[in-house]
């Protein structure tokens, strides 16, 4: 089980180097490695989407990503999007439209949200729910969360 | 009285103080703490529900890399004392908690073998080396079979399947169904569920074996029962035991029960002595984390010409799974189904019985509503079906049951006292807030193009906040009625707040942080609140049953008054006034005698620090600038509400769509709307998952055939609603502070809710629905059945 494998990779904007199990997960490198803790496991079978992040700006599954496929990407993690005295425009509102309670599922939520307003239109609120319909979230009942990524667009596209 | 502040925090949407650390990866929940020399634990876990284990070899998992030691049940025998949930119900019999499975096991899950290793992927590998031989035992899967085969028994020592039962009599039912002008009968089916918080369950224990002290960090909504029992399970003093849940990922329930695994890695931290962390994985979670509801309904009612309910009858199997659950016992779900049934009804003649029996699945606890969920279904659902058959309006026939205004206090047919209460008013609002009679017209339109919508009210009412007069859990030994608060001034004018209850999720931080600001006329940024830590108040029970906002806001009312004395006489001594004449706003002491202004900072550093300000005799008397208080609301207070639904049934795919959801509710004195507007969402969602989706199924071998989020599902934001919550401005409860509990509300509501707007979507049909979740493969077989019938 030594086969250790090397990859280099950015994460967060940062070089890392190490040197990998084959069958360790991202999510596990990240938590366990990096100490990125900020990245959360709900199932490990990817259902729940609370371990999703960004490879190359793609909204990805850290739960069905071993860490070696992300050889040479570029990975960000909730830790990057913004800090609690600098927060981003997606983590603000999320804080304002209260699309969070017990934040578990929030890391997952915001790198969907930051994936789905880069990428689409978002015009109609069932765009946004549809967008959002792989991450499970069993605190919010969904509608403030919805509500964020709306005013996440509106001030975004007002820029 | 506090004294006006230009900011009055309580009632307002204050931004949540705890969401910069969880929306910026900054949380911390237990799986994120990593302690130096930490080792994990895996399990192996039973394949049967129900057998005999014959023998267990693990020296091929003992042989594997990174394995520290392997532990059956015989490894850890004499190492803790039995763990059994008590109680003061008669016919009662509880159950021994096994911490690794001993003799036999009792449902597919329950663990029976610890792997500890230097990481969890070698832990698991290790793991599935186990060998373990089982000699199958008779099946004890089906609650019915189960209550009357007593050859089959779970566990051998008792004289029966069955754990506890309870009747509720009031009146004469017999009499009252003789004259009724209407009567129905019918068996419901509220399905089995789980609480299913995103966070999974996880324990780290740390041993000190210089100090002989033990730290436990547990996803827990309960520390302070936790720490309780570890006490007198593992023979380590209070002072010695600490349990902290930091942030907690969700609850719902799943996290008010004391788990085996939370003993385990406590007994094994200490073995070891090595910090030990066990971090369950979904699977886990879903065959071995408490599950929710399970019963058999039979329940009968008998109504007038007029649409008064004369008597109600019901007859309730709860399957409460292999054992009674600590601290709660088997009967927190089945028995609260008998004694809330009546609900916000007048209803002088009722019989309730229910039996709780053991079954070869895992046990049954609290989920969010506990029992409620179950008798609102059952309740209104007899009620619309009474409706139907005397061509009432649904809303009509709620009108003139429910407790009318001046009917409070009302002592319930299961004697339950409801307090004041908007009952009434919730239906009234939630009607005029989706425009009911519009709605109406709408679907007679819809229903004349073949569309099949449905309209569905659910009236019901809780209680919440409970004090120690009764008990969260029917018989249980444990004081549930009080709940403390201790707040200080330290000698930098900082003031911390510690409270029991905790927070999985709820923004307590922040309500709890607005009603200490307000109560002591200090800015709001200036509090800083500890909780979620056993050792932050001396007795604490946690957070579960709508108490949290009740009891927490109270100890904190109580204890700020107590500490404004304090302030009040130092500022009194130093701005050379009387303590009666010092006002305190923004977070300044001012009085008559002086210009001077004091900051909490200027009045900490002259009492603390500065020699000679404050006379020695004085400060003898004052003592420290604190105060520690408990609060006890004795009965507690009632919450109502009224939900209604609007949905369409999809003919080709028999999907259900909820396109609209009303919530009128009365919860008192609003801490933060925002915050209480969240419960009521996911607390309705959740309730939609009852109602449409979630289903925990179990084959007749006991196996669990949803044991994975594909198969046990879930709402996502396509198949939940926008909600629109009316709160309804009433007489305020006499809770201090005049808060009702509101946490569980959504949950329970909704899936009467909704199966009443199925049903009615499906009433041209002639059918009924009596099972929840009504899926769309169940919706297909009630079509089907009214073909067959034409
Ligand atoms: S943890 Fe990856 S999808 Fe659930
Ligand atoms: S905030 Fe708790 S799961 Fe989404």
């Amino acid at each position: 089980m030594s086969n250790l494998k090397t990859i280099s990779l950015t994460v967060n904007g940062e070089k890392v180097v190490r040197q990998v199990e084959p069958r360790l997960l991202l999510a596990d490198f990240l938590r366990n490695e990096l100490n990125l803790t900020g990245t959360h496991i709900g199932c490990e079978h990817g259902i729940c989407g609370a371990c999703t992040l960004l490879v190359n700006g793609d909204s990805v599954r850290s739960c069905l990503t071993l860490a070696i496929q992300v050889d040479g990407a570029e990975v960000t993690t909730v830790e990057a999007h913004g800090k609690p005295d600098s927060m981003s425009v997606v983590q603000e509102k999320f804080q304002q439209c209260h699309g969070l309670q017990c934040g578990f599922c929030t890391p997952g939520m915001l790198a969907t949200a930051e994936d789905l307003l880069n990428k689409y239109p978002l015009v109609t609120e069932e765009d946004i729910r549809e967008g959002l319909s792989g991450n499970i979230c069993r605190c919010t009942g969904y509608q403030n969360i919805v509500d964020a990524v709306a005013a996440a667009r509106d001030e975004v596209r007002s820029q | 009285m506090p004294e006006s502040n230009s900011s009055q925090y309580v009632g307002s949407r204050v931004k949540r103080r705890e969401d910069p650390r969880l929306l910026t990866g900054r949380g911390r929940y237990v799986d994120d703490i990593k302690v130096a020399g930490m080792l994990h634990i895996a399990f192996r876990r039973s394949d049967y529900s129900h057998a005999r284990i014959l023998s267990i070899d693990t020296s091929a998992a003992k042989a594997s890399p990174g394995v520290v030691e392997v532990f059956t049940a015989k490894d850890i025998e004499g190492e803790f004392n039995p763990v059994l949930a008590q109680s003061r119900m008669r016919d009662y019999q509880p159950t021994i908690m096994q911490i690794l499975a001993a003799d036999k096991v009792r449902f597919v899950g329950e663990a029976v073998v610890a792997v500890v290793a230097e990481s969890r992927y070698l832990a698991e590998d290790a793991a599935a080396l186990v060998e373990i031989e089982y000699d199958e035992l008779p099946l004890v899967t089906d609650p019915e079979q189960a209550l009357i085969n007593s050859s089959a028994k779970l566990h051998e020592q008792m004289d029966s399947n069955v754990l506890l039962q309870r009747e509720f009599n009031r009146g004469d039912v017999d009499e009252a169904f003789y004259g009724a002008s209407v009567y129905i009968k019918e068996r419901f089916r509220f399905t089995r569920k789980t609480s299913l918080a995103m966070e999974n369950r996880t324990y780290l224990a740390e041993y000190n074996s210089a100090e002989q002290a033990l730290t436990l960090h547990t996803t827990s909504q309960v520390p302070g029962i936790i720490r309780d029992i570890l006490v007198d399970a593992l023979d380590i003093p209070g002072s010695h035991l600490r349990v902290v849940a930091p942030d907690v990922g969700g609850g719902f329930g799943g996290k008010t029960s004391l788990y085996p695994e939370e003993v385990l890695a406590p007994i094994l931290a200490k073995k070891l002595e090595r910090p030990v962390k066990w971090t369950g994985d979904r699977i886990e979670d879903l065959i071995s984390t408490s599950q929710g509801f399970d019963e058999i309904i039979d329940a009968e009612i008998a109504v007038d010409r007029e649409g008064r309910i004369l008597g109600l009858r019901a007859d309730v199997i709860g399957d409460v799974g292999a054992y009674s659950i600590y601290p709660w016992t088997a009967g927190i779900e089945p028995v609260q189904v008998v004694s809330f049934l009546p609900g916000p009804y007048k209803i002088e003649n009722y019989h309730g019985r229910v039996r709780g029996v053991a079954t070869s699945k895992p046990p049954t606890g609290p989920y969010r509503g506990v029992g409620r969920p179950v008798s609102t279904f059952v309740m209104e659902r007899l009620v619309d079906m009474a409706a139907r058959e005397l061509q009432m309006d649904p809303r009509e026939i709620r009108q003139r049951n429910l407790v009318q205004p001046h009917e409070f206090p009302y002592k319930a047919a299961s004697g339950i006292v409801w307090d004041q209460s908007g009952f009434t008013q919730g239906l009234n609002g939630a009607c005029e807030a989706i425009g009911y009679d519009g709605l109406r017209r709408t679907q007679a339109q819809a229903r004349a193009q073949g569309r099949m919508v449905g309209i569905g009210i659910a009236s019901f009412a809780e209680l919440t906040g409970i004090g120690s007069r009764l008990s969260a859990s029917p018989g249980m030994p444990i004081n549930t009625g009080t709940e403390t608060a201790s707040i200080s001034v330290d000698s930098t004018g900082g003031i911390t707040a510690r409270f029991g209850v905790t927070s999985y999720g709820q923004g307590l931080e922040t309500s709890l942080a607005q009603v200490v600001a307000d109560e002591l006329n200090v800015e709001i940024s200036q509090i800083r609140i500890l909780q979620g830590d056993s050792a932050a108040v001396s007795h604490s029970t946690g957070s579960y049953a709508s108490r949290g906002a009740v009891l927490g806001a109270g100890a904190a009312i109580l204890a700020c008054r107590a500490l404004d004395q304090k302030l009040k006489a130092v500022a009194a001594i130093l701005l050379s006034s009387s303590a009666e004449d010092i006002l305190i706003r923004d977070g300044v002491f001012s009085g008559p005698g002086s210009d001077e202004k004091l900051t909490f900072k200027d009045l900490a550093k002259a009492y603390y620090s500065q020699m000679g300000l404050i006379p020695a005799p004085i400060r003898n008397e004052i003592g420290e600038l604190s105060a520690t208080q408990m609060y006890d609301p004795e009965w507690g207070t009632t919450s109502s509400a009224t939900h209604i639904a609007l949905v369409e049934i999809d003919p080709d795919t028999f999907k259900v769509k909820v396109d609209k959801y009303v919530v009128a509710e009365d919860c008192g004195q609003m801490l933060n709307p925002m915050i209480v507007d969240g419960q009521v969402h996911g607390g309705v969602a959740q309730g939609i998952g009852a109602a449409l989706y979630e289903e925990m199924i179990y084959d007749e071998q006991g196996q669990n055939l949803t044991a994975s989020l594909v198969d046990y599902v879930v709402p996502s934001a396509t198949e939940i609603p926008r909600m629109d919550v009316v709160h309804l401005d009433l007489e305020k409860p006499k809770t201090l502070g005049g808060v009702r509990g509101m946490g569980e509300g959504g949950t329970i509501g909704a899936p009467a809710a909704i199966a009443n707007a199925v049903a009615d979507a499906l009433a041209p049909l002639g059918q009924q629905v009596t099972t929840l979740p009504v899926t769309p493969q169940r919706i297909f077989e009630l079509v089907q059945a009214a073909k067959a019938n034409q």
